[in-house]
């Protein structure tokens, strides 16, 4: 008797099934216009989030949106995803690369279809792309974190950087944009003072001992700048721990999850990183102004996304184009109970 | 007995060690007088209390003539599943999440310690063998991602930041550990025993010694004591990811061979151990404090446990020596 009705039951998921699949092959009949998003894999709360803001901004067009992503973090896993879409005929793929360089067939192959293929968030080469959907600009993100350092130290005091290894490019990117902020308006930071690079080598120890070698040194210490999820975390640690707060403030990069207890509690006022759904959202709308034909990437074309404004394409350090969404986003005490649970 | 004072003994290595930590601190002091304040001893001695805790058991392993580079995964993965559990559950209490990772520990060791002992796998095979099926358990366990501080409780972070008598609870349960450890290996059969299999294991399974069961005990000793370790590590950074401690087995290592155990069995006192746990700590702590470029920290490290390495050899060449001279008369 089970088993009669376990079959049943099969048979009727199957039939549900394979109407799904006549009805998805339907609505292409329709000419409704579908645009692809993959991200690098499951179960990542970060990557649902872009996937969830591409959604919305293909929805927003009127179009349909697919977003998949693999089990498995790897590029062959993402290629056979693509393959799949590729017999779909989707109009656009956007891809969050789990390989730099290993997609670069099945991307060729899907372009040659005429789908229009961009990445987001993680690149894919220059020659697998029209253009790629980068988080934030390095610049902006180097000049807002020396602001916000001044802003928490009331204008005057002594500041200090504590980073990732001494050899992290990213970082050293940033930290050169900061240095480069406080030059460049002298005037305005003139009582403001950096007096040291620290390094924690993104290891919880070593960012622990850094953070404590530079409050025992710098009894002036106002701001500690962190651009650097483990080091920010253990900065606001050592800050919670020593009962320091509200004298020594920590800003920096960080995971809303990671920060929350130390956004909640002060002793990071604020702090930044990029918002996944807008980068999901900005790809969408980059991936609709593809399809339209004018758009192919080229440094000095310009788009509109909707809500977060008009977008040009600028050249990419990696010799081809990309996309910059723009300031960072901010964490602070009224929205972080809310991201602290996302990623 | 007239030529015993020239020989580089034991004894004499120790106060070596302390004479350079003297003259370290005071060199540090010099140009930092931040050094040698309460505030910034405090935050040293927390900051190595772990150290010296894992110390302790690989000090055991090293005198079977073993070692033990699973512990950075073992410090993850007992780290995870304890603060995992603590996220569900918040209102368990901090001494059973103390007693879940020991217990973790414990079991991962009991599995080196069976393949060691009785299967005879090499050390260094069987646990670097471990420590990538234990790192990999740890990002299964978390699906690659991290407990954060909110998600714990103020008491399972008590653990780590909290107070008993005036002392920071790390510094606390790292002298509970080594006032048990000193009176394990230097008041008991078993510890006794544990050094004869490390200095002479022929001689030690000829008088009757049960050779495996030591073997097998010093590993899963250090498993506990890496169990133990995790839970205080999370609990200390408030953070528990997959790639905790990666790495860390070699700090520990080196903080051994500093204090004089001996890579190549029977030899290490916990006298020697503390002092090398804390010139260590010490390191880790003062080269921030005078702001040495991140290229030399690394550097001088190395070039400390180099020159320590190379006492170690002298003394042993001297001690057999001298046994040997003893022997002739």
């Amino acid at each position: 008797m089970n088993k009669r009705l376990l079959m049943v039951l099969v048979i009727v998921l199957l039939v549900a099934q394979a109407t799904a699949v006549f009805a998805a092959g339907a609505k292409e009949g329709a000419q409704v216009q579908r645009h692809a998003f993959i991200f690098k894999n499951t179960g990542n709360p970060y990557g649902d989030k872009q996937m969830e803001g591409f959604a919305a901004g293909i929805k927003e067009q009127g179009f349909e949106a697919i977003t998949r992503a693999p089990d498995q973090p790897t590029a062959e896993a993402q290629i056979q995803i693509i393959e799949q879409l590729i017999a779909q005929r989707v109009a656009s793929i956007t891809i969050t690369g789990n390989d730099f360089d290993a997609l670069q067939p099945v991307l060729t192959r899907a372009k040659n279809q005429g789908i229009k293929v961009l990445s987001a968030d993680s690149a894919v080469n220059p020659a697998s792309r029209l253009t790629h959907i980068n988080q934030a600009d390095s610049e902006m993100i180097g000049r807002t974190l020396i602001q916000a350092a001044f802003d928490m130290a009331g204008g005057s005091g002594d500041i200090a950087i504590l980073s990732a290894t001494s050899q992290a490019s990213n970082q050293n990117l940033w930290i050169e944009w900061m240095k480069k902020e406080l030059a460049e308006n002298a005037a305005k930071y003139a009582n403001l003072k950096l007096v040291r690079v620290a390094y924690g080598d993104d290891l919880r120890d070593k960012s622990v001992s850094e953070t404590e070698a530079l409050l025992q040194s710098f009894p002036n210490l106002k701001v500690i700048i962190a651009p650097t999820t483990v080091g920010i975390a253990a900065a606001g640690r050592v800050i919670t721990d020593r009962k320091l707060i509200g004298k020594v403030k920590v800003t920096g990069l960080g995971l809303p999850s990671e920060m929350a207890e130390y956004i909640e509690n002060g002793a990071c006022p604020y702090m930044f990183l990029w918002n996944p759904i807008d980068v999901g959202y900005l790809s969408a709308y980059a991936a609709v102004a593809a399809t339209k034909g004018s758009f192919t990437g080229a440094v000095g074309q310009t788009f509109s996304a909707s809500r977060l404004g008009n977008f040009t394409v600028t050249k990419a350090s990696d010799g081809g184009t990309e996309v910059l969404l723009g300031a960072p986003f901010k964490f602070e005490p009224k929205n972080i109970a809310m991201w602290k649970t996302v990623y | 007995m007239a030529a015993r004072k020239f020989v580089l003994n034991e004894n004499l290595r120790e106060l070596g060690l302390l004479m350079f930590i003297i003259a370290l601190s005071a060199g540090v002091q010099a140009r930092n007088p931040v050094f040698l304040t309460v505030s910034n001893l405090t935050s040293l001695f927390t900051n190595t209390a772990i150290l010296a805790i894992l110390a302790v058991g690989m000090t055991l392993v090293l005198i079977t003539r073993g070692i033990d580079l699973s512990i950075g995964a073992t410090i993850a993965f007992a780290g995870m599943v304890s603060s995992l559990t603590v996220a569900a559950y918040p209102t368990i209490s901090p001494a059973l999440s103390l007693l879940q990772g020991t217990l973790i520990g414990a079991f991962i060791g009991s599995i080196i310690g069976l393949l060691v002992a009785r299967f005879n796998v090499l050390p260094i095979i069987a646990t670097l063998g471990l420590m990538n099926i234990v790192r990999g358990l740890t990002f299964m366990v978390s699906g690659g991602k991290w407990v954060s501080s909110y998600q714990m409780s103020t008491g399972f972070k008590a653990i780590a930041t909290g107070k008993t008598l005036g002392l920071n609870n790390l510094v606390v349960i790292a002298i509970l550990v080594y006032a048990l450890a000193w009176y394990f290996m230097n008041h008991t059969r078993t510890g006794r025993r544990i050094y004869a299999v490390g200095s002479n294991p022929e001689a030690a399974a000829i008088s009757g010694i049960p050779k495996k069961r030591l073997v097998f005990l010093a590993y899963a000793l250090m498993g506990a004591l890496a169990g133990l370790a995790g839970v205080l590590w999370v609990a200390k950074f408030a953070s528990a990811q997959g790639d905790t401690a990666m790495g860390y087995e070699l700090q520990v290592i080196a903080a051994c061979i500093l204090g004089g155990v001996s890579i190549s069995g029977g030899v290490g006192r916990l006298s020697g151990l503390i002092l090398g746990t804390v010139l260590l700590g010490i390191l880790n702590n003062a080269l921030p404090l005078i702001n040495v470029s991140p290229f030399w920290q690394m550097g001088i490290q190395g070039i400390t446990v180099l020159a320590a390495v190379l006492t170690n050899v002298m003394v042993k060449r001297n001690t057999d020596r001298n046994a040997l001279r003893r022997r002739a008369i």
